[in-house]
């Protein structure tokens, strides 16, 4: 059942995917990626941006989009502040490889049952022009759904990469990743700067949030939908770079996309997280990690 | 102390150990008649099915307290003992064995959904309990058990009746229908309503031109109806829980697909909040339902209990409406509470053989059990969203949006098909 048609649109949509799977991921990338924090409660902050892009969606009509970039100076302040229990318990003393990630699960879990206790377990869904309408090129329909999760991702992403690489805060973020002693000796303080970038890593998430619930319905457990794929798509996109990132969500983007068009959808998984491991198997450090 | 106020304090502390002993003996039989009956269940209050079965739960507080200011059941109070399964079978035997061998429960009822029914029969079979159940489709079908109640009216033969409806409609139009595209999310419900489909679309001589399931956790269904309708079926049916029926709906509006008949068992559409929230894209859609407002469907006692949900759904993050399974989730006790009270007794070989046997009225309308515990005559609705106007709750609580195509019975107006223009 192979047709131009079907590759072309299946291709679209799959690099618009990637888009999206790259906004809820680049946190991610920072938080595990470049700081070695097992953040497993990186989706459901995700899912806290939705339900927030959601309530002052349906209370104030405003845009979800507008409302993540709103949102995301408090989620960074958050951040910064979880960091600071993290690093005051665990990375102090040593113990963050699993006392660490069993801290992240509790934060998990606390996050999803103060999302039903307070929002309760309907799903919620957002408004938005853009929503419904499609623009046609040729034999290509691009929802703009999608579309715009896309363009907001690919900003994200370009802005963090700008970031990391030209300034002065985003460079010591890229030096604690390599060698935080050097770090020490060149004056900065490696604790003060991995609060930075988990408080950025944490910021994102309002975003990816807004981006979500753009997408598709949200309710407090479907998160962990998410952490599969987050986590796959940073250690293929090889750990500490951002554009390996941007890259590795990209192909498991098209990949489900392609699979799904032509072969059957159950299959997706399989081939993404297959994909996965042929690259781990070639490449243990990822596509683009550091060796 | 003088002897005689010796004596009468002798004679007071006889006097009040014979009444303490009299209490003592008579003070349990008292506490004995108001003895609760406790009903045990598990239901899916968290997770995936939460917004449906928190609904449940609601309405089956309406029915406990209704009952209960009625003098309860055999005179003693109703209780529930309930616990969160979370959506998750993994957890249900679990409670139900906690239900029944700690919390010691009379009567048991199940949770919503065929992934969270089926985990619970072996333990209620294997202590002979009558379960009543709710919404679980064909989960009666392996297990063959002669005390399972389901109050959805799938029908006797529920994996082919789910569907039924659908094919009599899409065969009925001219020119008739040549083929079908069957799509289903790879659970449970979903693949069992694509298998009755199947049978169906092989019954009835329809083309099979695109059968294929996907993973639950689907995020973009655009390729999925796509590769659909590269294949140019001319009906398209969809299994589908709440996220995928609203990705399903929202994907086929962006490709413009061109079927001319699109729903079937798409799970979802029946909540408010997803009603609201697509609007007019649910037009001409036809989807299988169990109750509706429209005139043709008006229940005794149904529209009172609808007003009583409203009321206590308010600020609890349900559906407001409650139109699909609170409703049900009344009358599956009702259908209980009516046997309790026909026996006389808690005894469970005499409930299931009355729930064989009698014809219960509900907020539901009459209901009759077969043999295997379905419904003895189908029920299953094929509605057909009409004139949906965007952004508005209240539209779907009066009649004219869901328009009742099939059965005949309860057919409140004619398709329209193509389904889009």
């Amino acid at each position: 059942m192979f047709s131009f048609d079907l590759l072309a649109n299946g291709l679209v949509a799959g690099i618009l995917l990637g888009g999206f799977y790259a906004a809820v991921a680049i946190g991610l990338a920072i938080a595990f990626g470049q700081l070695d924090i097992v953040n497993i409660a990186h989706p459901a902050f995700v899912i806290v941006g939705s339900y927030i892009a959601w309530i002052l969606n349906s209370r104030l009509g405003l845009d979800p989009v507008l409302i993540g970039v709103m949102v995301a100076p408090v989620f960074f302040f958050v951040g910064a502040a979880i960091y600071r229990v993290y690093y005051a318990a665990f990375e102090r003393t040593g113990q963050e490889s699993l006392s660490g990630l069993a801290f992240f699960f509790g934060v998990m879990f606390i996050i999803e049952v103060l999302l039903i206790l307070v929002y309760g377990v309907d799903y919620r869904l957002v408004n938005a022009g853009y929503i419904g309408e499609t623009i046609e090129i040729g034999v290509v329909g691009i929802p703009l759904r999608m579309l715009v999760p896309f363009l907001v991702a690919a900003a994200l992403t370009a802005g963090i990469y700008l970031y990391l690489s030209r300034t002065f805060m985003g460079r010591a973020i890229l030096a604690v990743a390599q060698d935080r002693l050097a770090l020490q000796l060149m004056g900065a303080d490696p604790v003060r700067v991995k609060q930075f970038a988990f408080g950025l890593a944490i910021a994102t998430t309002a975003v990816a949030g807004a981006l979500l619930i753009i997408i598709g319905p949200v309710e407090p457990s479907v998160g962990r939908q998410y952490i599969g794929r987050v986590f796959a798509i940073v250690v293929l996109g090889g750990m500490g770079s951002i554009p390996g990132m941007f890259i590795a969500a990209m192909i498991l983007g098209i990949a489900e996309s392609l699979v799904a068009s032509f072969m059957g959808p159950s299959w997706a998984p399989a081939v993404a997280f297959g994909l996965l491991l042929l690259t781990l198997a070639v490449r243990p450090s990822g596509l683009f990690g550091r060796q | 102390m003088s002897d005689a106020i010796k004596g009468l304090l002798h004679l007071a502390g006889r006097i009040l150990g014979a009444l303490a002993v009299a209490f003592a003996l008579a003070g349990p039989a008292a506490a004995q008649e108001k003895k609760p009956i406790k009903i045990g269940f598990s239901m899916a209050l968290t997770g995936g099915l939460a917004g449906a079965g928190k609904a449940a739960l609601i309405g089956m507080e309406i029915w406990r307290d209704d009952v209960n200011k009625k003098g309860g059941l055999l005179g003693r109070p109703v209780e529930f003992v309930y616990y969160d399964d979370a959506t998750q079978p993994a957890k249900v035997p679990g409670i139900y064995s906690k239900l029944l061998d700690v919390d010691k429960v009379d009567l048991v009822v199940s949770s919503y959904g065929t992934n969270e029914i089926a985990p619970a029969m072996p333990i209620v079979m294997r202590k002979k309990l009558v379960f009543p159940s709710l919404f679980g489709l064909a989960v009666n079908d392996e297990f063959n058990y002669d005390r399972y109640f389901q109050i959805m009216p799938a029908g006797p033969k529920p994996k082919t009746d789910w569907s039924a409806g659908f094919f009599e409609l899409a065969l009925a139009q001219k020119p008739r229908p040549t083929t079908i595209a069957i799509v289903a999310a790879d659970a449970e419900f979903a693949l069992n309503a694509a298998a009755g489909a199947r049978e169906n679309a092989k019954k009835f001589g329809l083309k099979i031109v695109y059968d294929r399931t996907y993973p639950p956790a689907t995020t973009d269904f655009t390729p999925i109806v796509r590769a659909i309708q590269a294949t140019h079926p001319d009906i398209v049916y969809v299994g589908s829980y709440p996220p995928d029926s609203t990705g399903m709906v929202k994907a086929a509006n962006e490709v413009g697909l061109k079927a001319k008949l699109f729903g079937g068992g798409m799970v979802g559409l029946q909540f408010a909040a997803i009603q609201k929230n697509l609007g007019p894209m649910l037009n001409g859609i036809v989807n299988y339902d169990f109750w509706v407002p429209e005139p043709t469907l008006k229940f005794p006692g149904v529209e009172e209990f609808l007003a009583k949900y409203k009321e206590a759904a308010k600020g609890k993050g349900v559906d407001p409406l409650g139109h699909y399974l609170p409703p049900y989730a009344y009358a599956y006790l009702q259908v209980l509470g009516q046997s309790v009270e026909a026996v006389k007794s808690l005894d469970q070989a005499k409930l299931a053989a009355h729930m064989h046997r009698a014809t219960f009225d509900t907020v539901v309308g009459k209901v009759k059990f077969g043999k295997n515990g379905e419904w003895e005559r189908s029920r299953v609705l094929f509605v057909q969203f009409r004139d949906v106007q965007p952004d508005n709750l209240e539209q779907f609580a009066g009649p004219g949006k869901r328009i009742v195509l099939h059965p005949k019975e309860w057919k409140s107006g004619n398709i329209v098909y193509p389904y889009k223009k």
